[in-house]
């Protein structure tokens, strides 16, 4: 029970952080969407045994965060939720993939560890700058973003619909749940019999109130269009730095790998 | 069975984007010309009941553990192809987004496994055909839980087909198959059997919300449907295609690829492969001592390096990445002060 209030309050608390006043926030969120995708792309983009060279993209995440004036603790809470998800699939490089690929002195390191770290290297990079796109951007506004470059109308409205109820949703089906709770025994009652006449309840609630908000909405002049935007959105001289710096930033260390470089000026192992 | 980003190739990621977003776009021009406007704040109202149903567990008899409502199946079931196909990308998309639960760049894979099977395949051409046109009971769970099967095997199939394909994970395709499909047919069955607990409950109180969406289909569409199925099929062929050029570039495909099909095509062939492996071998960082075992390194011997070098440019991965993560961190504290005291200056 605990842990459906707790991520209802995680997901408010995510709504909550794009509210902020911050350089970040102000970007339009064009500029911000295209940067995320671009990033995940060059991350994904590396070789299975790569470590080392994704480091430097840490910093966009860092940066962020801390521009966005971002609580990290939370995110970092909220990104080893699902860090297991992805390393439930590798885990099993170490099984298949046995190939020797480094060695310090008796111990044998498989590829298989160095492409699970990768993996588990990807995980991080790419969920955290997923999380902090909608901090510092907003929903509403990411799929206004989305629809400036061409998402399709009825979806984005679909988004910003669906984005309304879930909260109201969400604590409808928490109380449902905290009902039901109260009144089983162990395990009586929570089998899928009940649960299937529960969710039917709900389904039906869900349903009428849909029919109602939408006469109301109608009645009050809604013509298929949300109107959300509250910042003034412009691509601006702001966005073309933040856009152009940070791309060339990803290349730049996505071609050359810094950490490495950096570590043979120190070891003097430079060729 | 979300796909996360980080175990997907760009390929592959980006060929069933492009592809989601065709099917994403083709639904909204069908939801757009077809449905009463009563159903887009449905479908919205209807997303959100998913994404709270799923929050609410129950437990599965016979197992002990808990399982929640997918959903796929029962939105096609209550909206039709198309609507419910929107609803469910729009939910996998606040997923991804909020939840970070299966990644940006592999939404398209998840909206193809999760949304385009349930509503393209499983309801119109087994739900539908099997209940046929009069609604009863003991056909509505037959056809329920077949439906439901089909469309989570083949769905798992597309995560097991996208993972294998994009080379970061070295599961075998035999053994992630193996894997994978058995849990989801249990997880089917039991899709099946809570999607039919809740249609049948919505027959029995309100029994016109059901028909309302049965006759709100056009039965001018048929054609399309074996259509989408061509474009899910050919989106699964170009990414898989596309990705065996990518390993052209060193992404060590080639290893998942010749694991899958047998060691056999190693030797044939021998010196590109070869060389592709010294070329991932000079890519990677962390790991550029690389030994390859015996009998490879004898036919190919790629600039023989001294042990003690090889453990230099190790040791320089690690002092590098040591740096370069101590740099990220001095960067984020920086600004952390700097914000620190422009606020506290901000509020003098």
């Amino acid at each position: 029970m605990l842990a459906i209030d707790g991520s209802l309050l995680d997901f408010k608390q995510l709504d909550l952080l794009a509210m902020r006043q911050t350089a970040i926030h102000r970007l339009d969120p064009r500029a911000k969407v295209l940067t995320t995708l671009i990033f995940i792309i060059c991350v994904v983009s590396f070789g299975r045994y790569e470590i080392s060279a994704m480091l430097p993209f840490l910093i966009y995440p860092v940066v962020l965060m801390t521009v966005g004036d971002l609580p990290g603790g939370y995110l970092l809470r909220k990104i080893l939720i699902v860090i297991p998800f992805a390393l439930v699939i590798g885990i099993f490089n170490p099984v298949f993939d046995r190939q020797v690929i480094m060695q310090f002195g008796p111990f044998e390191i498989w590829g298989g560890w160095i492409s699970c770290m990768s993996i588990l290297m990807r995980a991080i990079l790419t969920t955290s700058v997923a999380l902090i796109l909608v901090a510092v951007t907003g929903f509403p506004a990411t799929c206004e973003a989305l629809e400036k470059l061409g998402m399709p109308k009825v979806f984005a409205v679909q988004l910003l619909f669906l984005y309304r109820y879930i909260f109201v949703l969400t604590d409808e089906s928490v109380r449902t749940s905290r009902a039901r709770q109260l009144r089983t025994f162990g395990r009586r009652g929570l089998g899928i019999r009940q649960f299937g006449s529960m969710i039917g309840h709900l389904l039906l609630r869900t349903w009428n109130r849909a029919e109602r908000i939408h006469m109301a909405m109608l009645s009050r002049g809604f013509s298929g269009e949300f109107h959300t935007t509250h910042r003034q959105s412009r691509f601006g001289r702001e966005e073309i730095v933040f856009m152009g710096g940070w791309i060339a930033f990803f290349v730049l260390f996505r071609v050359y790998n810094a950490p490495q470089l950096l570590g043979r000026l120190f070891t003097g192992t430079m060729p | 069975m979300h796909m996360a980003d980080a175990l997907v190739s760009p390929a592959v990621g980006g060929t069933l984007w492009a592809a989601s977003a065709a099917m994403i776009a083709y639904s909204s021009s069908r939801v757009r010309k077809n449905l009463d406007e009563r159903k887009v704040p449905l479908m919205g109202a209807l997303g959100a009941f998913v994404f709270a149903a799923q929050m609410i567990n129950f437990t599965i008899p016979a197992t002990g553990s808990s399982g929640h409502l997918g959903g796929g199946l029962l939105l096609a079931i209550l909206l039709g192809p198309y609507a419910a196909f929107l609803t469910i990308a729009s939910v996998l998309m606040v997923q991804a987004l909020f939840f970070a639960d299966g990644g940006l760049l592999a939404l398209g894979c998840n909206i193809i496994n999760l949304g385009a099977f349930p509503a393209f395949i499983a309801y119109p051409l087994i739900y539908k055909k099997l209940v046929g046109r009069k609604t009863c009971q003991s056909r509505m769970v037959m056809a329920g839980v077949i439906a439901a099967l089909v469309g989570l095997q083949l769905g798992s199939l597309g995560v097991v087909l996208q993972t294998v394909v994009s080379g970061v994970s070295a599961l075998p395709f035999n053994t992630f198959l193996l894997l994978m499909q058995p849990i989801h047919l249990v997880i089917g069955v039991v899709e099946g059997v809570v999607t039919v607990l809740v249609v049948s409950f919505i027959y029995r109180a309100r029994p016109e919300v059901l028909d309302s969406a049965h006759q709100d289909k056009p039965l001018g569409e048929l054609p399309m449907r074996p259509l989408l199925a061509i474009l899910i099929i050919s989106a699964l062929l170009i990414g898989g295609g596309l990705s065996w050029f990518a390993s052209e570039s060193p992404d060590g495909l080639e290893w998942s690829i010749a694991r899958i099909t047998g060691s056999d095509e190693l030797p044939e062939t021998d010196h590109k492969g070869h060389k592709q492996l010294a070329a991932i071998q000079e890519k990677t960082a962390l790991l550029p001592g690389y030994s390859l075992p015996a009998e490879t390194r004898d036919a190919h011997d790629p600039t023989p390096t001294a042990a003690e070098e090889r453990i230099g440019t190790s040791l320089a991965g690690i002092v590098g990445g040591t740096i370069t993560l101590s740099f990220c961190l001095l960067i984020g504290i920086f600004l952390k002060r700097r914000a620190h005291s422009q606020r506290i200056q901000a509020s003098r």
